[in-house]
Parts: C-alpha cells; structure tokens; sequence
C-alpha cells in the first residue's frame, strides 16, 4: 500500500512541478483526441443517416423477395406477401414498407428525402414524437423525421410540395405535415412517412407503371411473438410463404449498399489514428525516460523497488493521458455546437464513448515500453558506477 | 548489540575482460564501527567504485562476506537487497543526487516516505538536519534552485535521516570548489560522529582525510594499507596539500 502512495505521490510531484512539459505532451493527446472523437462521430453520423430507420424497427425479421440478396432496392414482394406473413404461426404482426427518393421543392433550397410507405400502426411505422399518425385516401398527410423538421423549420400543419418524376414528366404534389418521429434517417437522407396509397401516387415512377394504382412493398417488417425464435421463425417464415427470403435487422443493415465499406473505411482511419496516437505517446515518453536515467538511477539506489518505479511512470502518463483526453472531448463538444444539423457527426454515440475509452488505454499502451524500460534501468549503470 | 556496522571478510569481485578474469577487488578485508568515519582512496582503477558498489547492494561480490548490521548482501535475493538499501544504507553520489521535482526538504523526507517512517517528529527532525547543514531558507527550493555544495548538503541529510547502520558517499566533494569541499566533509564527519553512524567515504581528494578516523587505501584491488593513527592520516592529508 506504502508502495502505491509513493508511486502517486512522484507521478503527482513530478507532473506537477514540469506542468508546462507535461501540457505540451497532453496538448498533443487533446489533438489526437479531437481528431479521433471527431472520425467516430463522424462513423457514428454517417452510420445513423444510413441505418437508423432500420435499426430503429420495432421488428426482428424482415422478409425480402427471393434472391434479391437481403438487398432493400432490388426486393419487390407481391402485394399478397404481407398478408402470407401474418398468417404464420408465431409473428406477432407485419408491416409493408415502400421505399423511395423525392424531393421537398417548396423550400428555398430543395431537399432530397427518402420517403418511404407505411401502413400507420403496424411494423415499419415509427413511433410518433409529435402529433398523429396520418390518413390515407384523398387527405394527403404525411409523418415527418425531425430531422427534416429541423433542417427546414417545418412544423406541424405546414404544407410541402414534392416533386415526383412521372414517366417523362415532373408531377408535384402537396402534402400537410401531421405528426413528428424521431431518428429514422434512411439511406443517407431525411425521411417522410405516407400511406401506401399516398406513395404509389406520388413515387418516382416510369412511364410503364403509370397505369397500375398497386403499390408493391419492397419488404415487410416482421414482428415475432417470441423475439428470442429469430432462427426458427426465419425457416418457417421461407417455408409458408412463397418466394420470399428472410433476414434479421443486423444482415439487414449490412447489406444496405455501401454501408460496409462505408464502415469499414470510417473505422480503419479511427484505428489508424489510435495507432498513431500509440505512436506519437510512446515516443513521447521514451524520451522523457531516456532524460531521467540518472534520475530513476538514484531512486532505485536509495531503495525504491522496481514496482515503485513502473507503478509511478505508470500513473504519471495516465494522468497525463487522462488531461489530455478531457481537453479533447471538451474540444470536441464545443466544436459539436457549433456545426449545423446536415453533417452527419453524433457525439453522443456509442463509437464516442468507446473512442474515449480507447485514447485513455492508448497512453499506458504508448508509454508501455517506455515503462519496461524504466523497470529494466539498473541503478549501477545510471549512476556509472558500474 | 554488536558495535560492528560493516564486517568485509576475504571479499573478491572478478570481471571477464577479454578472454580473461580480473579481480577488480581482491581478497578485501576490513570492519567499519558505528561511529566510524572510514575513507577509501586510491588512484583510478584501483576498486574502490566496485567495492562501494558492492557495499551499498548494488553489486554482488565473486565470492567472500559483506555483513551490513549483521546481515550478509551476498546471499541475499534482489528483493531484500531493495529493502536493505533503503533501511540500512545512506547513499550520496557525485552528481546527480538529489530528485530534481521534489524540493529539498521533501527531498529528504523522501527517505522517510520510502521507509514508512514519516510522521510529525520525524519533519520537524528532517527540518533541523537541513537547518543544521545551513539550508533552513532553502527548505522549498528545488535542486535546481540551489548550488552543488546546497544540493549535496541536502544529499547528506537524505542519507542520514533514516538512521541507516551505513552511510556510503561517493566523491561528494568532486564537483565543489575547496572550501565548499571542506565545509560538506567536516559537515558529513560531525553527523556521523554524533549519529553513532558508520560512514565511508570514497574520494580521490586526501586533504578531505583529514576529518576522517582512519584510511583504507587500495591499490589493484587489494587493501595495501590502513592508515589508523590520528598522526598518519594528518601526514597523509598534509602531504596531499604540498
């Protein structure tokens, strides 16, 4: 225990009294720590703005037509599918989605959207933040995404026009704003919520489907009775009903085009940039400690144990590390209020506190050799007695 | 109790050097009472840096005895020999003495903290050693603040607040002008004087002889004289001056 205090004690001694040395290294630990809470959020961001209205289902399964290879774009069901689901033994309840691009033009500045069809209630509709569910037939309502709301100071009981390119023309359409939801960002865009009706009047569509008022879901998303029998329900499911292939919301989200890679790339520059850090910290400390041979030398001469030593080189560039990270996230945070709602950077994610998490391992993992070297030093030798 | 403090029977440190095996210190022998002031001198290469190395833990011997109070460093595993080194042995070195973050009296303090020892008294004591050696308005001030001769009063009072059974100091006086030099040996004899602490002092300088009880002179590892009698050191320490 005596051992643990003293170890503090020089950590805290030394840290304290070479403050201005030690800011600088812990600047530069603040800068690696903007840089990389900066790509998480931004892995985050782009994440959310791809995934978020999947990954927000209150489903487990989603049913896609067959050999369209989980792929939400390429999947067209017969319109008789949903109703199939529904009648197997174990789903809860299921809800058609229709997806499509448009385009807010009554805006000073035009705004491309995902809108997608629901059927308010069921599966695939969003829980309502604000406001009501809309209604279908001639009402022309739709639910917006608050992002939307945000990015246009649209509110509820405005009015859009959407443009819609209708064989070989543009069509526009009004729609009144009925109901807010929350964090259903799909495919890189904002999204609206119309009835299936409302959809199949007003989605982008080529001259050969103008004459068919019949919308066809892309998928329907699944609720089972038991959450747990995700497996099994999938067999059943492909088994009862014809021409269909089924995936869970995680093979889902993957197969969302580009989201991968996308992924892939955000994180292998996050890793990168831990690793420099790594890089950067280590070096930093090595030769803090090739300057305090002489020093360490002395400490173990007059009796201080190699853990003594290790422990406090230990300690000092978690404190070190540990200031340098809080100047970061705060850097980060203050930064975070200042840009506007279109770029996709969130904060608050999981990836931001995991980042945290890393930057703080990343400066005993830097210091690492630093350390060993520190514990190896022999006092003879640092003193050159021997 | 024993009034012995350090007892060196028949000790050797061999080293391999090209092919071959030299004996850098060569069946020594030799005792140091508590209370002693013992100088070790000789000419450069002659093992007194070895021999103090091996007193003070940091090295072990080829073969022979070194007893520190009682207890023999050459059997004794690297764990204990940390534990001895902080307990029963004072150290000053040439340069580089002092931890450079802590002031001077936490310098000294510092050895109370390794021991467990430190508490109201043992500050108050750390304060007047320190005030004692002349560094009373120097309590606060880093090494860095201070000069050689401040820093290494500061190093004698490190080495002899804990009390240890042996206080070792290697050349203290080399980087200090000649009355600086006089001032810390005379301080350092004094202590061990009134401490009832063995002291050894390694130095090239033998006009700081003076203030010694007696002289262990080495030459090619081996101890060729003893220098006992309060007239032979003064010769030794006058011839050194002319």
């Amino acid at each position: 225990m005596n051992s643990v205090f003293i170890a503090t004690y020089l950590a805290i001694k030394e840290v304290f009294r070479n403050r201005g040395r030690f800011f600088m290294v812990a600047l530069v630990i603040a800068l690696i720590t903007v840089l990389v809470l900066f790509i998480a959020a931004l892995g985050e961001g782009l994440s959310d703005a791809n995934r978020q209205y999947v990954a927000n289902l209150d489903a487990q399964l989603i049913v896609f037509l067959e050999k369209s290879d989980y792929s939400i774009t390429a999947s067209r069901l017969e319109t008789n599918t949903v109703k199939a689901v529904r009648r197997v033994e174990g789903v809860a309840d299921a809800g058609p989605i229709y997806t499509s691009n448009s385009e807010i033009v009554s805006l000073p500045e035009p705004l491309k959207i995902s809108m997608l069809g629901v059927e308010a209630g069921k599966p695939g509709m969003p829980t309502l933040l604000d406001g009501r569910y809309f209604r279908g037939g001639e009402a022309r309502e739709a639910v917006m995404d608050v992002g939307v709301a945000q990015r246009t100071n649209l509110q509820i009981g405005d009015t859009i026009e959407i443009r819609s390119t209708q064989g070989t023309e543009d069509e526009f359409f009004t729609l009144t704003i009925v109901g807010l939801v929350d964090k259903q960002a799909y495919f890189f865009q904002p999204t609206i919520f119309i009835p299936p009706s409302t959809w199949e009047l007003m989605r982008p569509q080529p001259e050969a489907d103008l004459s068919s008022d019949t919308p066809y879901p892309n998928i329907v998303a699944v609720k089972l009775q038991d959450p747990t029998q995700v497996e099994e329900m999938k067999s059943r499911l492909v088994e009862r009903v014809p021409n269909i292939e089924v995936a869970d919301i995680e093979t889902t989200i993957n197969n969302i085009p580009g989201y991968t890679a996308q992924q892939g790339t955000v994180q292998t520059q996050g890793a990168f940039t831990l690793l420099i850090g790594i890089l950067v910290i280590g070096g930093f400390f090595q030769i803090q400690v090739l300057q305090k041979v002489p020093q360490i030398g002395v400490l173990k001469a007059i009796g201080s144990s190699n853990f003594v030593v290790g422990l406090s080189a230990v300690i000092q560039i978690i404190i070190v590390t540990a200031i340098g990270v809080g100047i970061g996230a705060t850097l980060n945070y203050l930064f975070s209020l200042g840009l506007p709602p279109t770029i996709p950077l969130a904060f608050n994610g999981t990836r931001s506190i995991l980042a945290i998490f890393l930057l703080l391992f990343i400066g005993p993992l830097g210091g690492m050799v630093s350390i060993i070297y520190a514990v190896r030093i022999e006092p003879l030798k640092a003193l050159r007695l021997g | 109790m024993s009034d012995i403090a350090l007892e060196v029977k028949d000790l050797v440190k061999s080293f391999s050097l090209d092919g071959g095996t030299i004996n850098a210190v060569d069946r020594v022998s030799f005792q140091v009472r508590f209370g002693e002031f013992v100088a070790l001198v000789g000419p450069s290469g002659s093992g007194k840096t070895t021999m103090l190395s091996i007193l003070a833990a940091l090295l072990s011997p080829t073969s022979g005895q070194v007893l520190i109070d009682g207890q023999d460093l050459a059997k004794m595993p690297e764990k204990d020999r940390v534990k001895l080194r902080r307990e029963k042995i004072g150290f000053t070195f040439q340069a580089n003495n002092l931890i450079p973050y802590l002031s001077a009296r936490e310098n000294v303090e510092f050895m109370l903290r390794l021991n467990n020892r430190l508490d109201h008294a043992s500050r108050i004591r750390s304060d007047e050693l320190l005030s004692r050696l002349g560094l009373a308005d120097r309590l606060h001030n880093l090494p860095a603040q201070m000069s050689g001769g401040q820093q290494q009063r500061v190093a004698i009072a490190r080495a002899l607040i804990h009390n240890p059974a042996l206080v070792l100091a290697d050349e203290p006086t080399a980087s200090l002008d000649t009355e600086r030099a006089f001032q810390v040996v005379e301080t350092f004899a004094n202590l061990i004087h009134e401490n009832g602490r063995a002291g050894i002092i390694v130095t090239h300088d033998l006009r700081m002889c003076q203030y010694v009880d007696r002289v262990l002179q080495m030459q090619d590892g081996k101890l060729v004289r003893i220098y006992e009698t309060k007239k032979e050191i003064k010769e030794l320490a006058t011839a050194a001056v002319h």
